[in-house]
């Protein structure tokens, strides 16, 4: 039905090239595979690390962790961030938990299941093997944080507390009241600064990356930027890590720091490093919505809401601006309890989000009307915003009672909208929160290029189409705590490398591509701001390339990012000189990498004609409108691969091999 | 609703700054104090000026990146009716028409970059000087090996929930860092893992404070004051206690 | 800091008891001084432990001590705020300190200078304003005592002081145990404060009843 005869077809897009066909996992029974490679592994002797230097791009829980055991290993390891401190990593805005199979609970809980509803949960499209690793290690995770002091919640005899998160049926999480991701990164900061006392790491903060440099096809160093005085320099190495984290600023409005960006990932993409599944974001349908064009930033509120909470519409747009206490029981659509009625308002992350902008769309909306482009490029404006009451709750519960579940959380709502949720209903919509793609890792965490490894949401790897709640903080902290120094030492066993001086071609050559581009971007002085651009470009990647997806509307996303990176090179004003603290050009750069990501992003959408995961491709779905996947054709990994701006990108599959695990369909009418 | 914005300017950390004053127009009240920031920033640049600098990431109140001084109080307290950060301070708090004082963080150990922006490594150093448990990864015992009693496990919590924004060293009169360093000593000295290095953690953590050059506590109070995560007034006695019981022991001499 | 000052305030709370000893009468409040001076007929304070007219001394050395040290470690933290304050606030709004957190460290000095003055004045007698100690008031401290305050202005002057010393500890005696480790709740502090108002409040009532009492007569020569 959405294929025109107007439009190319999909494969005028991309190319394909050579399967993946060994992931360097070991043979074996996926119980004993970890086990395995750890001791194929070769490992380097402690009297040689110290000759041995890493750079590591990132401080947060990947990131930080990976620099603090590298360097408690005895590598000689040098530790980047683009914030003032490593302890501001975005890690640290994570709330809900951390899942760890424990089975403190008794409750059936194993290795196995969590590995399986990881799997399970990714809807299917994860590495069954690096999944498997991850659970196994989930464990020791928690021992390790307990140790640095982690304050897990606890209960009165002095044990750890866990709950439930993220729909499992299981009480498998670990959890710092609201703030676990900021109490596990704390603790994974004052590990990495215990080791740049010892003199093992050295932190380079306000410093960000620019470009890789590959020496005789290894990655072999970065090129950063010091974000005070402008500097350019080049730093060499044995191996790099990139813990850079997601993308989801690509979006220009997500849950993401304001600084979150792809450069790192993208400039190693650039130079040869393939780009997994880069379509997979999720989008979490708990956010406060938008309140105007000056937006800068969205704000999660915790799933659990929807616990207790009823979510509904006005049945009619005309209701849309009253003040929803006004509107009538009979006026009002509780749209997701009466399609789901099983499962009502716990449905899954993604249907929840995508059912809100159907209703926003259809113009039943609520909240202040914001301004939008359609596809045809028209100003319009419309409401972004669904009402999630209370009223039931605190009838049932009394006000004390869900001030005593909920009263965190409606504190944050109350600060940020000056609205009273006890009294009038909250306004919720979604928004972009964690980005499943990312750089393509094998079972050792390495990218396609030697010595070049990728850890945390950096990577793709663990979360397939969609991630489980509470596992994020966990793949972080596994990767970097436990999985990358026992992988990359089999690499580091061939090291130390021919040195690569600063005249060496392949430093010279990245060095001077960052002077020149950061050259151009200052000379374009053209009229238009940085963020008019990254707005701009948020507005089609969520239009287009958000929950739902059709290949027209990809095809026309595709043409609309060309055209607007263009007239970012063309038009865009950078004030300010390079050899200064100048957010604007650091802004600039990153917008200027998001245009390209973006319009890869559009591609990988719009070649998987599936819907998986968070992910409703129109073309795909059953005879009642529910998502539907297609194993037969689309279960691999796409890993692209870069070929030159405005050339094809290539496709490299990676297929996915289910022995552990059996396929299915989820279903939740 | 529009503002008048003084906000403090300097080009650099050798430069003299002064007070410059913008107009804001078109302000929305539900946008946080850092989006109308943005917005005159928008405006700077399309005039070819050049942008105040100010720093910020998360945006919603835990990395502790931004901070500035708005009205004389750090992170704009004065202005907010709840602990905040600044970027969970909305215009709301703020008159139509009102004018807006906008400086940095003003203390010796924290040294203006650009404008709004200072350099605040001196925590990072605090923490490097003790501020951590030595435990190295895969040396952990098993999670519930050690128990700890959900009260101390709490008050572990409360001063846990720092974000080294350095509001209490704007605040302070006396420019101390003791809140922030009383906030990492009591997290750590409340759980049993923090006490085989509780007395030298706090001998060292002190010494690095007064290299620094950040100021005695006196116990005015400011600190708590501003603190955007409330940071409770007693760890500083914590500490206190812990100093004067240190200065006893052999252990870490 | 904090241990001199409680010293100090301790000290002020046994002077307010002797002083109000001055209501019992001349005999009364001579015999106290000279028995603090141990010139007393049993040898006074102390005696035998320490010989006769030793304890005065002792304790001065500790009190001026307990001053110098006093002095000392503020002026060091004023040095060392000084040092962390490279440029002030154009806008200035204070939301928790009280006045007399913010007036210690001039308060501390112009109430240093009173103190300088009331030694002058009762001890040394070398600044005495309404006569001499040997022939106006007969070598007798109480009709010193009596004599100078009944004068309205010296009364005044010591009322001044008075609220100065005792904003002072106002702020410094909670700070004191705030800074030795006792502040450990909330409530704590609650209770810190309470105490620190009562002080204040205690040691400006018995200090001043005293020379209220001779300046409208009710101790007389």
């Amino acid at each position: 039905m959405a294929t025109t005869t107007k439009t190319p077809p999909v494969t005028t897009y991309f190319t394909v090239g050579a399967e993946i066909a060994d992931t360097k996992a070991p043979a074996g029974p996926i119980e004993s595979k970890w086990a395995t490679r750890k001791f194929e592994a070769k490992l380097v002797n402690p009297a040689n690390r110290r000759k041995l230097t890493v750079i590591i791009v990132g401080t947060g829980l990947a990131g930080g962790a990976a620099a603090a055991s590298l360097g408690e290993a005895g590598y000689n390891v040098l530790n980047f961030c683009y914030q003032d401190s490593p302890r501001r990593a975005h890690s640290i805005a994570a709330q809900g938990g951390i899942n760890a199979a424990k089975n403190y609970r008794n409750d059936n809980d194993s290795t196995f299941r969590l590995f399986y509803d990881t799997v399970k949960g990714g809807d299917y499209r994860a590495r069954e093997t690096n999944v498997y690793r991850l659970a196994e290690v989930s464990a020791n995770i928690i021992d390790q944080c307990v140790a640095q002091g982690v304050p897990f919640a606890r209960e009165y005899g002095g044990l750890l507390d866990n709950r439930s998160f993220g729909g499992v049926q299981v009480q498998r999480t670990f959890y710092a009241r609201g703030q676990t991701g900021q109490q596990l990164l704390i603790g994974a900061y004052q590990a990495l600064e215990r080791q740049v006392a010892a003199g093992t790491v050295k932190m380079y903060a306000r410093h960000e990356m620019l470009e890789l440099i590959v020496a005789d096809d290894r990655a072999r160093g970065i090129v950063t930027r010091d974000m005070v005085t402008g500097a350019i320099e080049s730093w060499t190495a044995d191996a790099v890590v990139l813990a850079t984290g997601g993308y989801g600023n690509v979006f220009f409005l997500s849950t993401n720091a304001m600084g979150c960006n792809v450069t790192a990932t993208w400039r190693a993409h650039r130079k040869g490093a393939y780009f997994g599944n880069p379509c997979y974001t999720q989008i979490h349908p708990t956010c406060i919505p938008v309140h105007g064009e000056t937006q800068s930033k969205l704000t999660l509120m915790s799933e659990s809401l929807r616990n207790d909470g009823r979510i509904w519409v006005p049945k009619r747009a005309e209701d849309c601006d009253k003040d929803p206490r006004q509107i009538a029981e009979e006026d009002r659509d509780y749209y997701l309890e009466r399609i789901y009625p099983a499962f009502g308002n716990l449905v899954p992350r993604d249907i929840a989000s995508r059912q809100a902008k159907n209703m926003c769309d259809e113009g039943r909306g609520v909240g202040p009307a914001v301004k939008e482009f359609d596809h045809d490029g028209n100003e319009r404006f419309v409401r972004r915003g669904v009402y999630l009451d209370f009223a039931d709750a605190i009838g049932r519960l009394g006000k004390d009672g869900v001030a005593a579940r909920y009263g965190n959380l409606f504190d944050m709502y109350a600060q940020i909208t000056g609205e009273n949720p006890y009294e009038t209903p909250m306004r919720i919509y979604p928004a972009v929160h964690y980005t499943m793609g990312g750089l393509w890792v094998d079972y050792d965490l390495s990218s396609n290029v030697p010595g070049l490894y990728v850890t945390g949401e950096a990577n793709f790897s663990d979360h397939g189409a969609n991630r489980l709640g509470a596992s994020a903080l966990m793949q972080g902290l596994a990767d970097g705590y436990f999985v990358l120094p026992n992988t990359i030492n089999d690499y580091l066993a061939a090291a130390p490398f021919p040195k690569v001086d600063a005249d060496d071609p392949a430093v010279v050559e990245a060095v001077s591509s960052v002077r020149e581009r950061i050259d151009a971007l200052l000379a374009v002085d053209g009229t238009r701001t940085v963020d008019s651009f990254h707005k701009e470009l948020g507005h089609i990647m969520w239009e287009y390339c958000g929950m739902e997806r059709t290949e027209e509307g990809l095809k026309l996303a595709i043409s609309k990012i060309d055209e607007l990176r263009e007239e970012f090179w063309r038009d865009v004003k950078v004030t300010g000189v390079n050899d200064d603290f100048n957010q604007t050009l650091e802004r600039a750069g990153r917008v200027a990498d998001f245009f390209e990501l973006g319009r890869l992003m559009c591609v990988d959408a719009l070649h998987r004609r599936e819907s998986c995961g968070g992910h409703f491709r129109a073309e795909s779905q059953t005879e009642d409108g529910e998502a539907l996947r297609h194993d037969d054709e689309y279960l691999y990994v796409g890993a692209w691969e870069y070929a030159g701006v405005g050339e094809k990108p290539v496709l490299h599959k990676e297929p996915l091999v289910y022995e552990a695990i059996e396929l299915k369909q989820r279903s939740y009418k | 609703m529009n503002v008048t914005l003084r906000v403090w300017r300097q080009a650099n950390a050798a430069s003299e700054g002064r007070m410059v004053t913008y107009q804001v127009q078109d302000v929305s009240p539900d946008m946080s104090f850092l989006e109308m920031l943005d917005l005159l920033n928008e405006d700077l640049t399309v005039s070819g000026e050049e942008p105040v600098a100010f720093d910020h990431d998360c945006r919603e109140g835990i990395c502790g990146m931004c901070g500035v001084v708005i009205n004389g109080t750090a992170h704009g307290r004065g202005n907010s009716p709840v602990p905040t950060t600044t970027c969970q301070l909305h215009m709301r708090s703020f008159e139509d028409g009102a004018t807006i004082d906008v400086e940095p963080w003003r203390a010796g150990p924290f040294p203006v970059i650009k404008d709004l922006v200072v350099d605040r490594s001196a925590f990072d150093r605090i923490i490097q000087a003790g501020g951590y448990i030595s435990v190295n990864t895969g040396s952990a015992p098993e999670a519930n090996a050690a128990p700890v009693g959900k009260l101390k496990a709490d008050r572990a919590f409360d001063a846990a929930t720092c974000i080294g924004c350095g509001a209490c060293v704007a605040a302070c009169p006396n420019h101390s860092a003791m809140l922030f360093t009383s906030a990492k000593i009591t997290h750590l000295a409340m759980l049993p893992q923090g006490q085989p290095e509780r007395k030298l953690r706090i001998k060292n953590m002190i010494a690095q404070h007064d290299e620094e050059g950040f100021g005695g506590c006196t116990n005015i109070g400011e600190c708590v004051a501003v603190c955007p995560k409330e940071i409770p007034f007693d760890t500083i006695s914590q500490l206190n206690r812990d100093l004067i019981s240190s200065l006893f022991s052999r252990d870490g001499k | 800091m904090a241990v001199t000052g409680l010293l100090l305030i301790a000290f002020l709370l046994m002077h307010m008891f002797g002083n109000l000893k001055m209501f019992i009468g001349e005999e009364a409040f001579n015999h106290y001084a000279e028995w603090l001076k141990g010139l007393s007929e049993d040898g006074g304070i102390l005696y035998p432990i320490l010989p006769a007219g030793w304890f005065i001394w002792i304790f001065r050395v500790v009190l001026l001590a307990a001053v110098v040290l006093h002095i000392y470690s503020a002026a060091k933290l004023w040095r060392r705020a000084e040092a962390a304050s490279p440029s002030t606030y154009e806008a200035k709004r204070k939301l928790a300190q009280t006045y007399s957190a913010r007036t210690m460290r001039w308060g501390g000095i112009i109430l240093a200078g009173l103190l300088i003055f009331h030694l002058a004045q009762f001890t040394v007698h070398a600044a005495l304003t309404n006569g001499s100690f040997a022939s106006t008031y007969q070598s007798s401290a109480y009709k010193m005592v009596v004599g100078e305050f009944s004068q309205w202005w010296m009364v005044l002057v010591y009322a001044i002081w008075m609220v100065a010393v005792c904003m002072h500890i106002r702020h410094g005696f909670w700070s004191a145990f705030a800074t030795l480790g006792a502040n450990t709740s909330p409530r704590a502090k609650v209770i810190l404060d309470a105490c620190a108002w009562a002080i204040a409040l205690v040691l400006f009532i018995g200090f001043m009843m005293m020379p209220v009492a001779v300046l409208f007569g009710w101790i007389h020569f």
